[in-house]
This record gives C-alpha cells, sequence and structure tokens, in this order.
C-alpha cells in the first residue's frame, strides 16, 4: 500500500480519513466495543432487524417490531481500544446459534482457537468458520489458503448459505476495509442480502443478519459513514467507571431514527447481562464532608471591611466612570461662570507686581 | 531488564506468558528503554529471541545490555539470539545479487507492495530447533521500531500485514511472543502512524505507553508509563485494566513511582 518510494509516510492510495473518535450511537450488529483508549460500539441483540415478537430471554430486550427492510443486515458495532467489541460479538453469536439460526463467521483478526473459546461444544458445532488469519494473502502458498483473498471468502460466505434465518459476523470489517477499497466492501454487503434473498423463500430482512466489527479510530468519516448508511442499526462501546455501554442508533424505513443507551456487561460464559442504567459512582456530586476553607482567616492584616466601609466603597463614583450624574451635570450649564477663584493672602515677603509678567509676549 | 517494571507487570523471567503481543509506545519522549528492558527480560528467561532492530547498532543495544546483566555477543554466539542490524545489512542490500531474497529487499524495489521478505526472515530465525530438545523456551520477536519502516516508504496496511503474519506464526503457532515499539507522534496529519498505532493497539494485549510529562522536561522525573492490560477476545466483567506511573532513568536502573511522588519532592 505504500503510495510510492522516496516519498515518506506516503499518502495511501485509497482515501482514508481520520476516524473519527467520537462514539456515535449506531450498533453494528457485529460490532465489538473497541477496546480504544475510547469506547467501542456493541451490537446487542435488539440492532437485529429481524422479525421477532418474543422477548429475548435472558437478554430481556424489548421485542422487535415486524420490518420489511429490504436490506437485512444490521449494523456495524464500532469498538475502541480501551472498549473492546469482540466479546460482544461473541455474545450475539452465542445467541443466534441458541436461536436455531445457521452462523457463520469470517475470522480475520485472531485465530480461529481463539475465537472459538468460550463457546461450549454445543455452540462451536454450529458455528461455520472461514478462517482469514492463518494466511490472508497467500504468502506461505500452501494451496490452503481461501481463494481469492479477502474479497473471493466473503463472495464464497455468500454462496455458501443455505436458505433460513442466517447470521454472518465479520470480524472484522475494519480488517476488511483496510483491504480492500471501501466501495467494494459496500457492494460485497449489498450482495450478500440480495443473493441469500433469492435463494430463500422469505423476504431478505427475515433471513439474514449481517454483524460487523468495526474499530473506530482506524477509519475516517468517510468509509464508516458508507458502512453506517448500510446498517439498520449501529451499536457504539464506551463505558464509564467500569461499566461498558453501548449507544444504539437504529433506523427503520419510514420512521424516525431512534437512540439509545444501554449499560450491560459480558459474562465468562457469553451472556448479555442488560443494567437499567448507568453505575452510581459515575454521577459526580460535590464532597458534603469538605469544609470551605476561607484564605482571608490567618492572616497578620485585615482584609475584611466593616459595614460601614462597604457602604461608602460601594457608594464611591470612580472618577473616570461616566454614570448618568455625571452625564447630567454636563449637559445642565453651571450655576456660576466663575467655576474657580483663588483666595491669596501675601505676606511680608511677597513682592506684588500688579504688571502682568507676560505682558511683552505677542500672545 | 528493570525489576521494578517487572513488579508492576507482575511478571518475572520464570513466569513470562506465552503466545501475546506487546506495544510499545512513546509520545514526547524516548521509549528505548523499554526495548532494552523486554529484551534483556527475554534473554534471560531463556528464550530464542529474534531481534529486527532498525535503529541503533549492534554494540549499542551490546552496551546497555551488559549494563542490565546480558551479554548480547555471547547470546548470538550460541544461537540464543537473532539479530538483524537493520544499519548494516540495509547497505548488503545494494551489493548483493539481485535474485537473492533478503529480509531489507523492500529498499531496493520500486513497488514493494509488502515486508513478506522480512516475515520469510523472522519465521526462518524462529524455528523451531528439529533435533527435538527443546533448547529454548518459546521464541520472540522484538522490533525497533516500526515507524521506521513507513518512514522508508512502506504503507501502514503493509506494516500490519507483516506484524499480522508474524502473530500468526510466532504467537499462535509457536505459542512464542512479540514485542514492537511504535512511536506515536501526535500529529493528527499523520493518518499512517496513527492507522498503524491504532491497529495494533486494538491487537495487543498489553500497552506500555511511556510519555513525557504535560509540563515539560524535568531532571528528577523523565516521564510517564501508561500500563495497560487488554483481552482482545475474552469477556471480563471489569473493562481493561490500566495504570499510571512516572519515571527516572538512571544509569543502571529505572525507577518508578506513582504520580507526584518523585523521591526529590517528598
Amino acid at each position: 500500500m505504500g503510495a510510492g518510494r522516496g516519498k515518506p509516510r506516503a499518502l495511501p492510495t485509497r482515501p482514508q480519513y481520520r476516524a473519527s473518535a467520537e462514539g456515535g450511537s449506531g450498533a453494528d450488529p457485529g460490532g465489538e466495543a473497541g477496546p480504544a483508549w475510547s469506547g467501542v460500539g456493541g451490537a446487542g441483540d435488539v440492532s437485529r432487524p429481524r422479525v421477532s415478537g418474543r422477548r429475548t430471554g435472558s437478554c430481556g430486550l424489548l421485542p422487535l417490531p415486524p420490518t420489511t427492510a429490504p436490506n437485512g443486515s444490521s449494523g456495524p458495532s464500532r469498538d475502541s481500544v480501551e472498549w473492546e467489541g469482540r466479546s460482544l460479538l461473541k455474545a450475539l453469536i452465542k445467541k443466534a446459534a441458541l436461536g436455531g439460526e445457521q452462523v457463520h463467521i469470517l475470522g480475520c483478526e485472531v485465530s480461529e482457537e481463539e475465537f472459538r473459546a468460550g463457546f461450549d461444544s454445543s455452540i462451536n458445532s454450529r458455528l461455520v468458520y472461514y478462517d482469514l488469519f492463518r494466511d490472508p494473502l497467500n504468502w506461505a502458498q500452501t494451496g490452503e489458503a481461501l481463494p481469492g483473498g479477502p474479497l473471493g471468502a466473503l463472495q464464497a460466505m455468500c454462496e455458501r448459505t443455505d436458505p433460513g434465518p442466517v447470521t454472518v459476523a465479520l470480524d472484522s470489517l475494519s480488517w476488511l476495509l483496510l483491504r480492500l477499497p471501501c466501495a467494494a466492501l459496500c457492494q460485497a454487503l449489498c450482495a450478500m442480502s440480495r443473493q441469500h434473498a433469492c435463494r430463500g423463500g422469505g423476504p431478505a430482512a427475515e433471513q439474514l443478519c449481517v454483524l460487523g466489527l468495526l474499530h473506530r479510530e482506524l477509519h475516517g468519516p468517510g468509509p464508516m459513514g458508507a458502512l453506517s448508511s448500510l446498517a439498520q442499526a449501529e451499536v457504539t462501546l464506551s463505558g464509564t467507571a467500569g461499566q461498558a455501554s453501548a449507544h444504539m442508533l437504529r433506523r427503520r424505513p419510514r420512521q424516525r431514527p431512534t437512540l439509545e443507551t444501554l449499560w450491560f456487561s459480558v459474562l465468562p460464559d457469553l451472556s448479555l447481562d442488560l443494567q437499567g442504567g448507568p453505575p452510581l459512582e459515575s454521577q459526580p456530586h460535590p464532597d458534603p464532608h469538605t469544609p470551605q476553607v476561607d484564605p482571608a482567616s490567618h492572616l497578620t492584616f485585615n482584609l475584611h471591611l466593616s459595614k460601614r466601609e462597604r457602604e461608602a466603597k460601594d457608594s464611591l463614583t470612580l472618577p473616570f466612570q461616566f454614570s448618568s450624574e455625571k452625564q447630567q451635570a454636563l449637559l445642565r450649564p453651571g450655576p456660576s461662570p466663575a467655576t474657580s477663584r483663588i483666595f491669596y493672602e501675601p505676606d511680608a515677603f511677597d513682592d506684588l507686581d500688579p504688571e502682568d509678567p507676560d505682558g511683552d509676549l505677542d500672545v | 531488564m528493570f525489576p521494578e517494571l517487572n513488579n508492576l507487570l507482575n511478571t518475572t523471567p520464570d513466569r513470562a506468558e506465552q503466545g501475546k503481543l506487546t506495544l510499545l509506545c512513546d509520545a514526547n519522549t524516548d521509549g528505548s528503554f523499554l526495548v532494552h528492558h523486554f529484551l534483556s527480560f527475554y534473554l534471560k528467561a531463556n528464550c530464542k529471541v529474534c531481534f529486527v532492530a532498525l535503529i541503533q547498532s549492534f554494540s549499542h543495544y551490546n552496551i546497555v545490555g551488559q549494563k542490565l546483566g546480558v551479554s548480547l555477543t555471547v547470546a548470538r554466539e550460541c544461537g540464543q539470539l537473532v539479530f538483524l542490524e537493520g544499519l548494516k545489512s540495509s547497505v548488503d542490500v545494494f551489493f548483493r545479487a539481485q535474485a537473492e531474497p533478503h529480509p531489507l529487499q523492500f529498499l531496493r524495489e520500486a513497488n514493494a507492495e509488502n515486508l513478506q521478505p522480512l516475515y520469510e526472515f523472522v519465521r526462518e530465525a524462529l524455528k523451531p530447533v528439529d533435533d527435538g530438545e527443546a533448547a529454548w523456551r518459546c521464541p520472540v520477536l522484538l522490533v525497533d521500531d516500526l515507524s521506521v519502516l513507513l518512514s522508508l516508504g512502506m504503507g501502514a496496511v503493509a506494516v500490519l500485514d507483516f506484524i499480522h503474519y508474524c502473530r500468526a506464526t510466532v504467537c499462535w503457532e509457536r505459542k512464542g511472543n512479540i514485542v514492537a515499539l511504535v512511536h506515536d507522534s501526535g500529529d493528527t496529519e499523520d493518518e499512517e502512524n496513527n492507522i498503524l498505532l491504532n491497529g495494533l493497539s486494538h491487537q495487543s494485549h498489553l500497552i506500555l505507553r511511556a510519555e513525557g510529562l504535560a509540563t515539560g522536561f524535568c531532571r528528577d522525573v523523565h516521564g510517564q508509563l501508561r500500563i495497560l492490560w487488554r483481552t482482545p477476545s475474552q469477556p471480563t466483567t471489569q473493562r481493561d485494566w490500566s495504570l499510571t506511573y512516572q519515571y527516572k532513568i538512571q544509569d543502571k536502573s529505572v525507577s518508578f513511582f506513582a504520580k507526584g511522588m518523585s523521591p526529590a519532592v517528598l
């Protein structure tokens, strides 16, 4: 990707914009709250556009109304370095697998063993894993790498899904976005739902759910915006005081986007635990036991004013302050033309000369 | 190695973890003392170390290593240390026949797209010994540093791909460790470096960030070290754990203390 030799830090060939650090709400259906020096978005079940009138059991999530979205994908989960989102992605995958759906996973960033760790064997047997971690660019030339590189692997995933409800998890969209043109990635994602709809019987929205994990510091507003526009829900992970939060932005057709904040934690068995509100200790309040210290109390000189001194000070008119009284005094003509008079009492040694000493001046 | 840093990281050469990626980062200061620490740490832990040293010469690291109690010359002779001296071997690239692969081949090519030769060098250097007896504990790759590869014309994605393949081979396949230093220039205009730094941060298990003091240079406190432990895939009930300490670099050691608790101030 080096833009050219002889130029230090050559600009990348694809436009890369600064990743916005602000966690927007947005859930990517697969996003993980990213650890980063800032938070990540996680995707929750609510981000799925799946038609489901039932409560999702242990989560206590709101039942989703039926959707007729043309493209069944949910959105990216955006994470950051401090709030990692892969565990949330795995929690969603577990939920999908327990719900009897097929789950296809494209793993790019961690090894298959590391990704499968935490799932029990019944869930693991239901996960179809495409390993892009070991040899994504075919450097080893062993013939075991997935053909076609990352894009080929993505397209192969589309072709291998059977009709019926299926969840596709991309770990991670950031990895793909750094190596593929943004347009090609977006087209592949759209094609995924179209192909699935052609194969299956029902509308695509009910059949296919795509979860993607995005690390938001890595991308600029352009690619992030492009992926967000494809997504029906975006989850951005962040947190305070040790508690992770997910800001979810849901876009439904012909409805206003809704923004919701959920506090959650992922338990070691990869089940999702939602809390009601922010942790109590995160709200700042002044400590009532700290006494207020008066800085002027122990001095060798007096800084306090008595009541009379204070009144005199308040009623003082500053000489150069143009107050209304001064304005009136200037507007009104003075009571006598001679504004000042000098009274002089000469003593014995004074020499009073009645002549004007400046008389010879021609002024 | 610095014993105080071992205490902070809660590790000793005997109990070194395996399969981890440690990211060293410095901002407004020189973080190379961390590189010297990990080099001597892993040599003392009896690990096979492949050191890709692109910044300083062998004798520099050797002199500092001797102060910390390891001899790089002895380690290299007995096969524990494979040292790629970037400064010297970069000149060799131009005097070799072009067909022979060289780890720093990208310096010679006009359109080097990836760092595969460098990866092949690392893979070969850390190949397990065939005779079956485990002479060394685990392979370790140490890189000082990755930002210079960006300055030499490689893109951030090429460097990320190189580390990806090293992780797949060294960390996953051979259960070894990787330690890499990346500079943080703090410059928001430098997108490539930021992509590299953030991309590596997301893959790391441990991030050590040496920063200069916000108030400027100080004789008694040389900087501040932020330590962030991460678990990239495992769920934790608490968020990832982070600590901050200030440090002073002395001749043979580095002393760490809590913020504001420098002995010079107390």
